[in-house]
């Protein structure tokens, strides 16, 4: 019987399958952040339990730090009250069962999805879960890795496993080149705008087809990311060379003989020829656009050159209700272009969108340029390495030449809960991957779209079609 | 946890589709390190509208959310059944939910009751009609009663039945897997490991 992907590491990693119960399935690599685990700790420590493997666990801080400037002691200074207990009492359940724990400032710490790929603690074939929805990212790697709630992290933190019912499949496969300018966030946000937010609830995606092959593991990793967007907990893209190239040589990879044979079981696991999915969606990748959101979720969306939708085209009372609202919300009406429409904030960081590919992507856009008066632009780096390597490069020049804003590495204004936020009324173009109300500070407005958009509308001041200006500045753009 | 018994209660109505987590509870309420303290950012932006169904005095003593299709996406943050549940609420009604948070949910005894359309416009009806009549939830029976009698069945997988009517905890039960996941791990090594190399 031919399997999916998803279907070999599932069966790879069922302990048991008790009579009327899900699955126990095992989990190779738990990560672990500041926000979803206190409570998770506390219950252990209630039922005197101490981690099962601390050493398949890794613990990092991102979603409420700082990335403000270091003070003169090298340190990135806390001034939350919440935020520095939160902090700490990470640092001391991780001491407290002995799970390595990257503190914030230090040499590996960043984004809980951006350290494990680039450490090489993510790899093909692996179960990864996090207390955060956008686990999905590892699925890059060809990794069944999807979000867990604080209660699981408890039974992961005990056991090293969950209670699983097993997920439907769903194919979605894009043949064919990216125009210039149309980048891997585009394809992921018009998979979004075809399915809705809830399309894929109850499902694992697997991306497939030329135009995923085509793409770097970054590009790889910004599709997988979003993946929740559609509700699929968990998206995968089979691993081939590109993977193990990206993967050979960073800290964790397997070495030597090891690494042989880790390769020949990574190349067992595509799905096999006659798999079958129990859902399909196959997108053309020559036709797609430049994408942006002009709603309050990541399904309303469509192309940039497009106008709002009107409520009054939807019969369901529920869907016309929801885009009243949205609109309402983004004070944007019924058949309006976003073309042009005004710009407050560009922030280009994110689990999505703050890899090193996407900060060249960026810089090489803006180079030349100036962010536009009265527009605020924020670079937050993935991770520290990301920093260091951005600096390497001469990158973090370019931006601060630009007129932006140069960060320390975390989550940020993707979820604005360590000061970095928009104000009331604000309308920011986002390469993060939520614009649901109030994410990115209370009443902001998000618009989500590609780097090569943020920086296009930053130069502007107003949101712009990023290959206007690809083609004026005759830039090779590879897609990202 | 403790086991749960049929119950009535009211509803509220929030017929609004794909409402996410970051409205339930807002991130800036994350900060915390326990559950405690959750009600007061329940809903907390939409409550700044006094139009807002959670300040009109006809559901005050609502105790059952029916919301639209697929509630509780984005996420994966359980502080929202914590929330729902510091705020008062002991079952969410809608035709689907976000696969992370009917697992919270379920977890936390905040019973994610899905139903169909025609069940779901009824139970809006009522609630706009009759907001102080109730409904009756048994999940023994896995059925919403409405006060006509009329009777709907809802689905829920056989284990979380289970779990929630006697109380049993999914960490202990776990727990007791432990021979079953040492034999496990002989056979499945640790892939990696990460203590820095």
């Amino acid at each position: 019987m031919p399997k999916t992907l998803f279907e070999k590491i599932w069966d790879a990693h069922v302990v048991s399958h008790p009579p009327n119960s899900p699955a126990v399935l095992y989990v190779d690599l738990h990560l672990v952040h500041e926000v979803t685990s206190p409570q998770a700790f506390t219950e252990l420590r209630q039922r005197g339990i101490k981690a099962r493997r601390p050493l398949q666990t890794i613990a990092t801080m991102d979603h409420s730090t700082p990335t403000t400037p270091r003070g003169a002691d090298g340190l990135i200074p806390v001034t939350d009250a919440m935020a520095v207990t939160q902090l700490k009492t990470l640092v001391d359940n991780c001491h407290e069962h002995g799970i390595p724990v990257f503190e914030l400032g230090t040499e590996k710490q960043g984004i809980v999805h951006v350290i494990g790929p680039e450490l090489g603690l993510t790899q093909p074939g692996m179960t990864i879960v996090c207390g955060d929805s956008h686990t999905s990212t590892h699925g890059a790697f060809g990794a069944l890795a999807f979000g867990i709630g604080t209660s699981e992290v408890a039974h992961v933190l005990a056991t090293q496993t969950l209670l699983q019912n097993k997920p439907l499949t769903y194919e979605i496969r894009v043949d064919g080149q990216l125009q210039d300018g149309v980048t891997a966030k585009d394809i992921i946000l018009a998979v979004i705008a075809n399915i809705g937010i809830g399309g894929g609830t109850g499902h694992v995606f697997e991306y497939t087809g030329s135009a995923i092959r085509s793409l770097s593991m970054e590009a790889r990793m910004t599709i997988c990311n979003m993946s929740i967007e559609g509700g699929a907990r968990a998206g995968l893209i089979a691993p081939d060379e590109t993977t193990f190239d990206y993967i050979q040589g960073r800290p964790h990879a397997p070495q030597g003989a090891d690494w042989d044979k880790a390769v020949a079981y990574w190349r067992t696991l595509p799905s096999d020829a006659g798999a079958t999915y129990d859902k399909q969606l196959i997108l053309d990748a020559n036709t797609l656009a430049p994408m942006i959101t002009y709603g309050t979720n990541p399904g309303m969306g469509m192309c940039i050159t497009e106008c709002v939708p009107d409520p009054k085209q939807y019969s369901d009372n529920s869907q016309k209700m929801a885009l009243d609202k949205a609109l309402a919300y983004m004070d944007l009406q019924p058949g309006q272009p976003l073309l042009g429409h005004k710009v407050d904030v560009v922030f280009v960081g994110s689990c999505t969108n703050s890899r090193i590919s996407d900060l060249r992507l960026a810089a090489q856009m803006i180079k030349g340029h100036r962010v536009a008066e009265g527009v605020r632009m924020l670079v937050v780096p993935g991770s520290q390495t990301v920093k260091r390597q951005a600096e390497a490069e001469g990158l973090h020049k370019v931006f601060v030449e630009a007129g932006a804003e140069w960060r320390e590495a975390g989550c940020s204004m993707c979820i604005a809960m360590n000061g970095d936020q928009l104000q009331p009324g604000q309308y920011a173009v986002s390469t993060s991957n939520r614009n649901f109300e109030g994410r990115q500070g209370r009443g902001g407005r998000t618009f989500l779209a590609s780097p090569l958009t943020a920086v296009a509308s930053a130069i502007n001041g107003v949101v712009t079609d990023p290959r206007t200006m690809v083609a004026e500045r005759a830039f090779e753009v590879a897609p990202a | 946890m403790e086991p749960l018994k049929p119950f009535s209660a009211s509803l509220v109505p929030l017929p609004i589709e794909n409402i996410d987590t970051d409205q339930i509870i807002p991130a800036r309420y994350l900060k915390v390190t326990d559950k405690n303290s959750l009600a007061e950012g329940c809903f907390t932006d939409w409550r700044q509208d006094p139009e807002f169904v959670l300040n009109n005095p006809r559901y005050q003593n609502g105790h059952i959310l029916v919301a639209g299709h697929n509630f509780g996406c984005g996420s994966s943050r359980e502080h929202a059944p914590w929330a729902l549940k510091a705020y008062g609420f002991q079952a969410v009604i809608s035709t689907y939910f976000a696969d992370i948070f009917r697992n919270n949910s379920l977890k936390n005894g905040l019973l994610p009751i899905v139903v169909d359309a025609e069940t779901h416009q009824a139970l809006l009806d009522l609630a706009e009609e009759a907001p102080e009549a109730e409904v009756h939830i048994d999940l023994a029976s896995q059925t919403v009663t409405l006060p006509n009698g009329q009777k709907a069945f809802f689905p829920i997988d056989p284990f979380s039945k289970t779990c929630l009517l006697e109380g049993i905890d999914e960490l202990g039960y776990l727990m007791k897997q432990t021979p079953e996941i040492e034999a496990f791990e002989v056979s499945h090594p640790a892939r990696v490991q990460t203590l820095q190399p």
